[in-house]
């Protein structure tokens, strides 16, 4: 990775990471734990449609999902060298992680502009 | 060293002492490191089923209910704990090191660390709070 791209991606990284720390866990508790277990009662498909079919909630969804794949990727990239002492991979780990959030990001403005 | 020696971007050295891939294991400030940077497998993982949501959502009625069933499975609460617990773990790393990685000011004083982890949780509450009021309201 040429230097020049380090101060975007700790951007996109320090972003996600306040996105991630911001609103992630009450999503989680939600969706992941509170709606799965039947304490709250999960939002019926057309409620659900209509309220993500709002622009705002377009936009909100994307920076939902976008800057926290880049979050991850970025840390789970050092992760990869500094726990796993894979420096020498460099190239192949960094192409691998953005990558994916490149991915993920493509599918979700995708799927958010045609819903 | 030979006359074609070439340059390599680590500076070669004679005797290395062999580092264990568990390095981290040793030290508790070590290990909370390492998990610390673990919780972005957790994030990722969330984003990925965020997206997941909003696909079954853009297909039909069948899918968004398909997910919903597979989230109910034991595998997947398990899953969703963990991985609460490990975003739980980033956000409170996170706001305590927000005044570490930026300088708040007002006007031309910093403002205390204690007031700037202060707000991050203020507006954590707030904003959960808010998510919840308006998936929830029915």
């Amino acid at each position: 990775m040429p230097k020049t791209k380090t101060p975007f991606l700790w951007t996109l990284f320090s972003v996600g990471g306040t996105i991630a720390a911001l609103l992630y866990p009450v999503h989680m508790l939600l969706q992941g734990l509170a709606i799965p277990l039947g304490w709250v009662a999960p939002p019926g498909y057309d409620t659900l449609v209509s309220l993500v079919r709002h622009p705002l909630a377009r936009l909100y969804l994307f920076v939902f999902i976008a800057f926290p794949l880049f979050h991850g990727a970025h840390r789970f990239r050092y992760t990869l060298y500094d726990g796993l002492k894979l420096k020498h991979l460099t190239t192949l780990i960094a192409v691998l992680c953005y990558g994916s959030a490149l991915i993920g990001t493509i599918l979700a403005a995708y799927t958010l502009w045609s819903l | 060293m030979n006359a074609s020696a070439q340059y390599t971007l680590y500076h070669p050295k004679w005797y290395r002492r062999h580092v264990s891939v568990w390095w981290w294991l040793k030290t508790w400030s070590y290990t909370k490191f390492v998990l610390r940077e673990l919780t972005s497998v957790s994030v990722a993982y969330f984003a990925v089923v965020a997206l997941w949501q909003v696909r079954s959502l853009a297909c039909c009625a069948e899918a968004y209910t398909r997910f919903l069933r597979l989230m109910e499975s034991p595998f997947f609460l398990a899953i969703n704990l963990i991985a609460l617990i490990f975003v739980l773990f980033h956000a409170l790393t996170w706001f305590h090191l927000a005044p570490r990685a930026m300088v708040f000011r007002l006007g031309s004083r910093r403002l205390p660390d204690k007031l700037v982890v202060g707000m991050n949780y203020i507006a954590w509450i707030v904003l959960s709070a808010l998510i919840a009021w308006i998936m929830l309201r029915g």
